[in-house]
């Protein structure tokens, strides 16, 4: 460590921190917060991308951080929240396994993740090669959270954790290739896709289950009301 | 073995005994004013203690001798942990007979004492204290030797005095593996002395009480010396974190005396500074149902880990 520039140790310390969010968020089950937890990481994405730019001096990295800050700081955040609001759910049902199990998992996943990643580094030139393991380890978790939800919501906040995961993989991997920028806006437009389709995936879900009318009368449909909890688990 | 490094050791257990009652104090001071009360003087611990010092011991009758040696084990090995601990100067005489593995061992030892103690009377209390304290314990050790280990590995030594020293001699720089540890040793320390997330060290309240629990058959002398041996505890606790993780301006013999004497106020700054920030950790979180207290301790055994694996792969 001694001797690393400045940088390179904040870029190190994103990574460890994007580790550590990651975790977090494996834990939390009120879905607000969940999202607040996606944009922080969207925020040290963009700090991470900025630090290499200004490193590397790849002009077209500063594109892609400004995409970052739009798409996952600002619009993604703000689409989620205003979903959450719209359909009244705060609350993730119980995980399938217990949060201290999860963790525990989770840290496996850490381990399997560093240990794969291992020749992967070994191959790259990249000063940022070793955080190629916390990137897959994050796409990893990610996907054990998607795993142990529920809600589709938080199944979309994790597979757009993974999606975050996967830029600061490519980050971290090959940051010479102009190909990222593309990558990443075609990957990001189809999570938009997605978004909207999991609105309407639910909305579908609600006149499944419930009455056609339910979401605008509100006293008639009282006893019904009571169901809507358990029924995000179809 | 120069006579700076038995002046040291000599200087060290002095201050340890006679500053952790203080430490307590200011604590206690602290969160006093934190929370708009008015502050109990800092001495109020010192004046406990001698007024138990003074009184007649009553021991129950169904009281083994256990009960009564228990007291002195448990202050004996907060004492010889204090020996070991590095807070003013890394060359210690003492340190050569155990490395930071054994320090945890002595510290588990006062442990399985207080609680056998505690069970012995064979009161309700002293037993539900016991087996929580046990409990705590054994989730709060794992992550303790975890956050030894990722400071081992970086120094590539158990023995604690070595540990420091290389701390302090590196570069300064981000350690991401280092933060998150300090992180899992602060919520170690915090289960592990009684405070706050996990338990109340100001209630007798009967259903939340750990350690206060474990003293309720305590009287007189005992229990000033059981008193004293949490207060150590904190003290030392609070020692082996500036240890590990803000180990500058201690001192590592080649300065002689008067790097010796630079460490002193050195110490009590570092002290004034952790105890305003456990009392304001204790000031804005509540206090745990015991049956959460098992997952805050595996949050910290999972920042250990986490520092441990960023160390590994980040080399930082």
């Amino acid at each position: 460590m001694a001797g690393t520039p400045l940088d390179l140790q904040l870029l190190n310390l994103c990574a460890a921190l994007l580790l550590l969010l990651s975790f977090a968020m494996l834990a939390q089950r009120r879905i607000v917060t969940l999202v607040n937890l996606l944009a922080v990481q969207g925020v040290l994405l963009l700090v991470a991308t900025l630090l290499l730019a200004w490193r590397t001096g790849q002009n077209h990295l500063y594109i892609s951080a400004a995409l970052t800050l739009g798409l996952k700081v600002i619009l993604l955040p703000w689409l989620l929240h205003r979903l959450i609001r719209r359909l009244q759910v705060y609350w993730d049902t119980e995980p399938l396994l217990n949060i201290s199990g999860t963790m525990l998992v989770g840290l496996l996943v850490v381990v399997f993740a560093f240990g794969l990643a291992q020749p992967i580094s070994a191959l790259a030139s990249t000063a940022t090669r070793s955080a190629i393991g916390i990137a897959v380890a994050v796409i990893l978790l990610s996907f054990l959270t998607m795993i142990t939800r529920r809600k589709a919501t938080s199944q979309v906040v994790g597979f757009l954790s993974m999606e975050n995961g996967l830029f600061f993989g490519a980050m971290s991997a090959t940051y010479g290739m102009p190909m990222i920028v593309e990558f990443g806006v075609a990957l990001d437009v189809l999570v938009a896709v997605l978004v909207l389709g999991i609105f309407f995936f639910q909305i579908r879900e609600q006149f499944d289950s419930l009455d056609l009318h339910h979401l605008e009368s509100l006293k008639e449909n009282r006893p019904t009301s009571s169901r809507q909890p358990s029924e995000g688990g179809h | 073995m120069r006579p700076i490094e038995i002046l040291t050791q000599v200087l060290e257990l002095v201050a340890a005994l006679a500053a952790a009652p203080l430490f307590l104090g200011w604590i206690n001071q602290c969160r006093a004013w934190l929370q708009n009360r008015r502050a109990p003087s800092v001495w109020l611990p010192y004046r406990g203690i001698r007024k138990l010092f003074h009184k007649d011991a009553v021991i129950a009758e169904s009281a083994s001798a256990l009960f009564r040696v228990a007291p002195y084990i448990v202050f004996a090995a907060m004492v010889v942990a204090a020996a070991i601990i590095p807070s003013m100067g890394t060359r210690l005489p003492i340190t050569l007979a155990a490395d930071a593995i054994a320090l945890v061992g002595l510290l588990a030892t006062a442990r399985v004492f207080l609680s056998l103690a505690a069970m012995d009377i064979g009161t309700a209390f002293g037993t539900l204290g016991a087996r929580r304290e046990m409990m705590v314990g054994f989730l709060a050790e794992p992550a303790l030797l975890m956050v030894i280990f990722v400071a081992s590995l970086i120094s590539a030594t158990t023995a604690l005095p070595a540990i420091t020293e290389n701390l302090a001699t590196q570069t300064l720089g981000l350690y991401p593996s280092l933060a998150f540890t300090a992180i899992a040793f602060t919520m170690v320390l915090l289960a592990e002395n009684a405070r706050i997330p996990i338990d109340n060290p100001s209630t007798h309240l009967e259903l939340t009480m750990i350690h206060e629990a474990m003293l309720l058959e305590y009287s007189a002398r005992h229990l000033a010396l059981m008193e004293w041996a949490a207060a150590l505890k904190l003290f030392n606790y609070a020692c082996i974190g500036f240890a590990l993780f803000i180990p500058w301006g201690i001192s590592t013999g080649e300065g002689g005396p008067a790097a010796l004497l630079a460490s002193i106020p050195l110490l009590a700054l570092k002290l004034v500074a952790a105890g305003a920030g456990l009392a304001f950790i204790e000031t804005i979180s509540a206090k745990l149902r015991v049956f959460r207290a098992p997952e805050f301790l595996a949050a910290a055994f999972l920042f250990a880990v986490l520092g441990l694996l960023v160390h590994l792969l980040l080399g930082a």
